[in-house]
């Protein structure tokens, strides 16, 4: 009887995660069809999923028509750089917030992850200014820039919950062993806290990859990533569905890849410490 | 050379005083246990002496050395945690060579170190595994081993075995004393544990609500307790303590007798009470009486003792085994071990 049970709850479960499962991939999978299709098939009153003739027409003109690479390139430096530059200013931060407490330490905290919760917007005209008086706009390092103020929080939240999670006992000892701060961080902490330190390398860089709504805003032509290279498919002429799936392929494939060889780390990551 | 002085050493977290004024020598060479219940400020003066907690007021001494304001590493001693901190991503070697390593000492004399720590340890044929992959007694080696390869002027344990299961923690315990007698350096050992303390120490100090009650050698305070804590607190099972009306004259609010001293007879003794749970441990038996107006009194008896459950038992106890506490607590000291006795004085 119980037997009976747990299979049919098993059943339940599976199908539940199935119908979720194919919910959250069904955009993308329709996404990715769109971009084998001529654009009259992808705008078709009676669309079909597989049985149409499939074309890479979309991919070449993509291709031809737009400095894919460029993109991508810029697409690299810019989460990649906002991400790297992100951890040497959040590593100390979470360090002083995890093993250095004060009175204040937990509001400090609470107060980066409220910057968070402001509409990007909202800061949209004193950001534009600034940017423009200090020639920062449509740079690539005017975008590692932002994006790094964007994500810190995070990251430094992220980094916390990690060093939070080893035992203090472990840096006293290096401090009684004779190491200083920077051997105590370099030798002892980050080696340790290297599982989280990744995983947060990794979320941050695909946040950065995906954010779409400063780079439209900074960027034009020289320092525009991928998000930039799939919004310029969708102009006032109208949309051409077949070449904007392109494109959003091209652009989330490399993402995609990554995140697909980082699964593992990333679990394993976002998991550390749920069990001792 | 390992003396250690703590001079009107203080503590305070906030407006909590975790540590009162305290005074206390640590002779070189000697091994000291602190010991007492939890939040007693035991660790807490330890990681003082470390200098891994400020201290409020006070000094630390250090061979003579004002070592107050001084940072751990420059201390010259070495700690021994309760969790083994160990580094989990380094090596046994590198782990017992990292002190070594710090202080730039060179890589064919860290070799001679490591293989001396490692066979004194037992820890050779671990050298090359990670902590993770070690028992927890192996794992305690470790630490000890990084600890005795910085030939510190002494070593700061706190409660090094409690992470450990029984069996291994004598073992362990024993370990210590050896090294204890083969370093002949000054060991200051925390632990809640008082069997730990009575079987390692030289010297005993019992610590209560950031005080010393007393220090002394474990007999001194097994026989001389100053205070019923300490009196309560060295023994196992604890002391019993039985109160007794106040008579003019006779300061004695509450008598004190350890289980151990206590003698059943046949005819009337001292106590009359009905015997609730034995406990049989082989070579000895604990039997818990229950005396109308006393309460329960914890008596060890021989291991083959015939006692029932439920039986009535008489009790007395040889009069020099008795301790006598006024109304404070302290200790009655012409009573408890004095020539005068009140029954030989009457």
């Amino acid at each position: 009887m119980a037997i009976k049970d747990t299979n049919k709850s098993k059943l339940i479960y599976t199908l539940a995660a199935w119908t979720v499962s194919g919910m959250i991939f069904f955009p993308i999978l329709w996404t990715i069809i769109t971009s084998f299709k001529t654009e009259s098939e992808a705008i078709s009153a009676s669309p079909r999923l597989f049985m149409f003739d499939w074309t890479l027409e979309n991919y070449a003109e993509v291709l031809s028509r737009s400095p894919y690479f460029d993109h991508f390139m810029n697409s690299v430096v810019i989460s990649l750089g906002a991400s790297l530059l992100g951890l040497l200013i959040a590593i100390p931060a979470a360090w002083s917030m995890a093993f250095v407490q004060t009175k204040r330490t937990k509001n400090l905290l609470k107060w980066m992850l409220s910057t968070k919760m402001l509409p990007p917007v909202g800061v949209l005209i004193p950001i534009y200014l600034l940017f423009r008086d200090f020639g920062l706009l449509d740079t690539r390092i005017g975008l590692v820039i932002v994006m790094t103020l964007i994500n810190l929080p995070i990251m430094v939240w992220m980094l916390y919950t990690y060093f939070r999670e080893i035992p203090n006992e472990i840096l006293e000892a290096a401090r009684m062993d004779g190491a200083g701060i920077k051997q105590e961080i370099f030798q002892v902490l980050l080696p340790i806290a290297l599982p989280g330190i990744a995983s947060t390398l990794l979320l941050n860089v695909i946040l950065a990859w995906n954010e779409a709504f400063w780079t439209l805003i900074l960027t034009a032509a020289n320092a525009a990533p991928l998000t930039a290279f799939i919004a310029s498919y969708s102009s006032p002429e109208g949309l051409f569905y077949a070449k904007l799936s392109a494109a959003s392929v091209m652009a989330v494939v490399p993402i995609l890849i990554l995140g697909w060889f980082s699964q593992k780390q990333l679990v394993r990551g976002l998991s550390f410490g749920a069990v001792k | 050379m390992g003396s250690i002085t703590l001079k009107q050493v203080t503590k305070s977290f906030g407006d909590v005083n975790v540590i009162k004024p305290l005074d206390l020598e640590i002779r070189d060479g000697e091994f000291i246990v602190f010991v007492g219940p939890s939040g007693c400020g035991k660790s807490t003066l330890l990681r003082m002496i470390a200098g891994l907690e400020d201290t409020t007021s006070g000094t630390i001494e250090i061979d003579n050395q004002d070592a107050t304001d001084m940072p751990p590493a420059q201390r010259g001693l070495a700690m021994v945690f309760q969790s083994y901190a160990l580094y989990p991503h380094m090596s046994v070697r590198n782990n017992i060579a990292f002190p070594l390593k710090q202080a730039k000492v060179e890589p064919a004399i860290i070799e001679q170190k490591i293989e001396k720590a490692a066979k004194m340890l037992n820890l050779t044929d671990y050298l090359d595994r990670k902590p993770g992959q070690l028992s927890g007694g192996q794992r305690q080696r470790v630490a000890i081993g990084r600890a005795i390869v910085r030939q510190p002027s002494a070593f700061l344990f706190d409660e090094p075995l409690s992470n450990l299961d029984a069996s291994l923690r004598v073992n362990m315990r024993l370990e210590i004393s050896e090294l204890h007698k083969s370093l002949d350096t000054t060991m200051i050992y925390v632990t809640h544990d008082q069997v730990e303390a009575m079987t390692m120490a030289d010297r005993i100090a019992v610590f209560n609500g950031g005080i010393i009650e007393q220090v002394g050698t474990p007999l001194e305070l097994y026989q001389k307790p100053v205070n019923q804590f300490v009196a309560g607190f060295i023994g196992s099972p604890k002391m019993n303590f039985i109160s007794v009306d106040a008579k003019a004259g006779d300061p004695t609010c509450s008598l004190g007798v350890r289980p151990e001293h206590f003698k059943i007879t046949e005819e009337e003794g001292l106590w009359t009470g009905r015997v609730g749970v034995i406990e049989h441990l082989g070579s000895e038996t604990f039997l818990h009486v229950h005396v109308d107006g006393v309460g329960t009194l914890t008596v060890k008896a021989d291991g083959d003792c015939k006692v029932a459950y439920g039986d009535i038992i008489h009790l007395a106890a040889a009069e020099e085994k008795i301790m006598y506490f006024d109304k404070d607590g302290v200790t009655i000291p012409e009573l408890s071990w004095g020539e005068e006795h009140p029954s030989s004085a009457a």
